[in-house]
């Protein structure tokens, strides 16, 4: 299985290849509550790590979330517009928002594997 | 990615009672009322006409055959409304404690006032020669409202609160690109009102941040922090979101001044100091004003408002058309930029289609007028002692997020008192339905978690103060004793149990349709 | 004070429960060099009959519309309103509540919003409408900075045949956001060629039809043309009574259509309140400004209304939102809806034959005139004369007359110094037999 990366912003991205696939962490999706609607970013748009890539809405609140390394977007996760409540049923797995080609691979090493970001969240908590 | 939907559950949790259902689904005075669509037909009116004039048509070939519109008798539409009518909460049926809303008393004699046929039958583009009551009308409020605030200048035309805010920071844009000094930042603390920064953003400005002190105000040094060449101006609310007064206000304002900036103000709040204190002594250039809020013309469901903005002697010159003045005893509209100009003024230009919200005019200078230069004081001293009343009353079971201090029109409290007991302050807010009471606002401002902003205004007794009181203690020791079941399917008395908005927002149906089913089934 | 409750031996009593001495203490976080110790410069208080006389006054010094032959359009109508519909928004529950937040408590005012949005996107042949917005103006405004968002283009064009203060609005909005405008020339000949000016950088085409001078225009031609070039069109109606017997802008390829619909409950108010009726596409609904109310279900499975879409809007989205806007014009929404409720698609058809009746009928009374021209052959109440010299002139000395006879075209747009002789006249049901004779009488001697 894939490696998990997470930003302290709550994304998570794992490597396919030289492609990352992005979306938003479980933790992240319970936070949040239903989500109603995803807007997301149109392919071939490039992103430093840290702009604002897509934005996720449940009723009350629209959250931004952000490109957790630097790149070029390959593919947009378009059943997330008709059927946004999959980020709360499957977040890291079916629910990916976006893939984007990696321009540095070295960013990775600014992120937390899973154990750390458990931990991360749970001091937050 | 961001968060900022401050604890706030989304979903529809919990159930209302159904423990005698009726054959109809009605209960006695509360009546299922379907749809207009589902009851009337297109050739169903309910006005009589006379028989159109006999004349060759002269429509082109853009003659429409049909619209699909139901009608409806008169008697039908009477009950239609009626029912309609007994699902809604009201002021006029009990406290509607809104905070920054100001659910005040609205006093018939305004709407009979607003009705008179000098007022509410007479047409914007009339010749002025016919309409000088109604410019002097508007005249006297702009004297009224420049008395209130010792300000310099004023537009009525604005439509609402945020359309007098853009009035506003247009206004200083069009002063600094006079100056040829283009700037490209507004100052906005936290807690402001969405409008705020969303009205800096429609004026190509960015927003910066203020962060606020541990006592929930700003601080001059705060301020001066982000002060800048490029900073056009900043947006501060006073009394603030908070509910309490910027002490700091006129210091800030120098500031402010100093860096080439102006000082805006959103007078969401005024009501709390109309008599006790000028913006214009306190160094504000300008200031909307909601005569929805402070001088209680009604809200009417979400609208219609109305927005009108004092300016200082620096920003009256750039205020939007049209403005009336007068000469000698003749009122007149200045209706044009190019009248303007020629007026020896520079308007940023014009706002909306004829000259504001005459209704809401009249109104408020009716309500102004009934209270009085002593009545206006006295209101926004009571407004404050209620709110205080209200304090005092709940501060040793509900938690206040910046300590016990004295407020100003309104209190607000945090979620902290309801910590670990599985209430959320959205349940919370929902088992006061069932008390008979609207909930405060909550969630705003954001800075606070669990919000809830409670402001009674000054039309409420001590008597009504009490029950308000007596009410929140009892919820607040239900929560404390695990009385969970009270509030998490909470409202069971209202005419509806909780809505589901996940359902709404994921598939939004936005009207009816021919082939929708009379009643959605889950 | 008769709004005030308190007694002051309750005001003692609180004080002392909030633990200060006097009220002053609740004050003191205004400076004290600030603070007002003396009365503001204004009347002391007054009583009911005090405030209606000098109300009353200033009432008494205004013609209202009904008093005289009246015939002054231009973006406001002189209409009929039921008695019903001024009883019914005077109610309580309606008058004294606030945006729906808590739908449990607001079902009333929550149900009529649906209802209201209904009926304005089958009177506009839309797809979906909002819950109101301020009036016709501003809701031109925010369908400009709307097709903004959607086309990702700044340049508006609008046609010469929008209402020129529609048009400031407008052109006062884009200049503050430093977006381009090509507004054409005042059209009162009806032969501006407006897809000529379409081009790759229109965001969108401005047109109003029925447009100010009264003349009825075909959208479709001008839809397709802005399509091809990825523009939007917004349609622009200020009599929504038209819509009772012209093809809607939604069969005409319209993307937004914009109208003020004052014309059904609202009434004249010397210009506001008034209500902006906002109707669209369902694709472009994320896209919309105001509020929407759509159906959901409760906790029972029962149907019922919700304010959504609120992502939106400023309270959440602060400077991403789509717009600034908060409140929308509720109460006015509801005399519309009521309104036509009240006059359904048989009652508005016949409404709108018969302004169109009257229009033709003093179209031909006044044209009769010798030097008086029409110059709208098509219209639907309202149409544009010349006049031998000045409109304005004409305009005041009917005045004199007691007729109200319309509005020099000149008022709208004072720098267009070739307007200076039309008049834009506008009749409707109220208008009677005699009314026109007596106008047709004044025109002849004004002009003698």
């Amino acid at each position: 299985m894939a490696e998990y990366k997470y930003a302290e912003s709550h994304e998570y991205i794992r490597l396919e290849g030289d492609v990352g696939v992005v979306g938003i962490s479980k933790y992240a999706q319970e936070q949040l509550g239903d989500v109603v609607f995803v807007e997301l970013p149109e392919t071939g748009k490039v992103f430093s790590k840290g702009d604002e890539a897509a934005v996720v809405e449940s009723v009350k609140a629209a959250s931004e979330v952000y490109a957790p390394v630097s790149g070029e977007i390959v593919e947009a996760n378009g059943e997330l517009e008709s059927n946004p409540g999959l980020v709360n049923e499957d977040p890291e797995a079916k629910a990916w928002f976006f893939k984007i080609k990696l321009s540095d691979k070295g960013e990775l090493d600014g992120l937390m594997d899973a154990d750390a970001y458990d931990k991360f969240v749970e001091e937050q908590g | 990615m961001s968060m900022n939907r401050g604890g706030r559950p989304t979903s529809a949790q919990g159930g209302g009672t159904t423990d005698h259902p009726t054959f109809t689904g009605n209960k006695a005075l509360q009546i299922e009322e379907p749809l207009l669509f589902e009851v009337g037909n297109t050739t169903k009116t309910g006005v009589d006409l006379p028989e159109p004039g006999n004349v060759e048509n002269r429509l082109g070939d853009l003659e429409r055959q049909s619209i699909g519109l139901p009608g409806l008798s008169e008697p039908e539409v009477m009950r239609h409304y009626v029912r309609l009518s007994q699902k809604n909460y009201a002021i006029d049926a009990g406290i509607y404690p809104l905070g920054s809303c100001t659910m005040k008393h609205n006093a018939r004699l305004n709407e009979k006032m607003a009705r008179l046929p000098g007022f509410g039958d007479v047409h914007p583009l009339q010749p002025q020669s016919t309409v000088q009551g109604a410019l002097e009308l508007m005249h006297t409020l702009a004297a009224w409202l420049l008395e209130m605030t010792g300000m310099a200048g004023v537009a009525l035309s604005p439509k609402a609160g945020a359309h007098g805010e853009f009035c506003g920071m247009a206004a200083i844009k069009a002063a600094q690109l006079a100056k040829g000094d283009a700037r490209s930042v507004v100052l906005v603390p936290e807690s402001a009102h969405g409008t705020n920064p969303a009205t800096a953003a429609s004026l190509g400005y960015s927003v910066r941040d203020i962060p606020a002190r541990d006592d929930g105000t700003v601080s001059p040094e705060a301020v001066r922090e982000v002060l800048g060449p490029d900073v056009a101006g900043i947006m501060l609310t006073n009394p603030n979101t908070c509910g309490l007064f910027e002490r700091d206000i006129v210091e800030i304002a120098d500031a402010v001044h100093e860096a080439g900036a102006y000082f805006y103000c959103d007078g969401a709040n005024f009501n709390a100091i109309v008599g006790k204190a000028r913006p214009g002594d306190l160094g504000v250039d300008c200031m909307h004003i909601n005569l929805h809020k402070t001088f209680s013309t009604p809200h009417g469901g979400g609208g219609p408002g109305s927005g009108p903005v004092v300016f200082s002697e620096a920003l009256a010159t750039h205020a939007p058309v049209p403005y009336v003045i007068q000469t000698g005893e003749t009122y007149s509209l200045v209706e044009s930029v190019e009248a303007a100009l020629e007026d020896g003024e520079h308007p940023f230009g014009r706002q909306t289609a004829f000259h504001g919200q005459m209704g809401m005019f009249v109104r408020a200078l009716s309500y102004m007028m009934s209270h009085g230069s002593d009545g206006m004081r006295q209101a926004s001293e009571d407004a404050v002692l209620n709110a205080n009343y209200i304090r005092a009353g709940l501060r040793d079971v509900m938690t206040q997020p910046f300590g016990d201090q004295v407020c100003m029109h309104e209190v607000l409290f945090d979620d902290t008192f309801l910590k670990d007991s599985g209430v959320t302050t959205l349940d919370f807010a929902k088992a006061m339905i069932d008390e008979g009471f609207h909930p405060m606002t909550m969630y705003f401002p954001l800075v606070v978690h669990g919000a809830m902003l409670i402001e009674p205004t000054e039309s409420e007794s001590k008597a009504s103060l009490d029950q308000f009181i007596a009410t929140l203690r009892d919820l607040t020791r239900a929560a404390g004793e695990g009385d969970t079941e009270r509030f998490t399917g909470a409202p069971y008395h209202a005419p509806m149990a909780r809505l589901d908005e996940t359902r709404a927002a994921r598939q939004p149906i936005l009207r009816w349709t021919p082939d929708m089913p009379a009643e959605a089934a889950e | 004070m008769r709004y005030l409750p308190h007694t002051d031996a309750d005001r003692k009593a609180m004080l002392s429960s909030i633990g200060v001495n006097s009220i002053d203490d609740l004050f003191a976080d205004i400076p004290a060099d600030v603070r007002l110790d003396a009365p503001l410069d204004l009347p002391p208080n007054a009583g009911e009959m005090e405030v209606e006389r000098q109300l009353g006054a200033m009432a008494a010094r205004n013609t209202p519309a009904s008093s005289v032959p009246f015939f002054v359009g231009c973006g406001a109508y002189k209409h009929h309103v039921p008695a019903t519909v001024d009883h019914l928004i005077q109610r309580s529950e309606f008058l004294t509540s606030y945006t729906p937040y808590q739908p449990e408590i607001s079902q009333g005012t929550l149900q009529y919003l649906f209802e209201f949005q209904t009926q304005v996107a089958l009177l506009t042949g839309m797809e979906v409408a909002n819950a109101s917005m301020y009036d016709g103006s501003t809701g031109c405004g925010e369908a400009v900075l709307m097709a903004h968002r959607l086309t990702r283009r700044s340049k508006a064009v609008l046609s010469g045949g929008l209402h020129p203060q529609y048009r400031d609005v407008v052109q006062t909005l884009c200049n503050l956001s430093e977006e381009p405008v090509e507004a054409l020339a005042a059209d009162p000949d009806g032969t501006e060629d407006i897809i000529a000016a379409i081009d790759e950088e229109t965001a969108c085409v401005v047109v109003q039809s029925p447009d100010v001078y009264g003349r009825i225009h075909d959208l479709t031609p001008i839809a397709a043309a802005a399509h091809e070039k990825g523009a939007l069109l917004i349609a622009v109606v200020t009599e929504i009574v038209s819509l009772g017997a012209l093809k809607p802008p939604g069969e005409m390829g319209a993307d937004i259509v914009v109208a003020e619909g004052q014309s059904i409950g609202v009434g004249l108010n010397f210009g506001g309140p008034y209500v902006g009726l906002f109707a669209t596409r369902q694709k472009y609904i994320r896209q919309m400004p105001g509020r929407v109310c759509g159906e959901t279900v409760d906790a029972n499975g029962k149907r019922g209304f919700v304010l959504t879409l609120s992502t939106r809007e400023q309270h959440i989205r602060r400077e991403k939102a789509t717009s600034n806007i908060c409140t929308n014009s509720g109460l006015c929404a509801l005399a519309f809806t009521i309104h036509l409720s009240l006059l359904g698609e048989a009652g508005l058809m016949r409404l709108a034959r018969i302004n169109h009746a009257n229009a033709v009928a003093l179209a031909d009374a006044l044209t009769a005139i010798e030097g008086v021209d029409l110059l709208t052959p098509s219209f639907f109440n309202e149409f544009t004369i010349r006049v031998p010299g000045k409109g304005a002139d004409v305009i005041e000395a009917l005045a004199q007359k007691g007729i109200l006879g319309g509005v020099c075209a000149s008022r709208l747009s004072p720098d267009e110094k070739a307007l200076d002789d039309l008049i834009i006249v506008a009749a409707t049901e109220v208008n009677t037999d005699e009314d026109r004779a007596a106008y047709a009488a004044a025109l002849k001697e004004v002009l003698s």
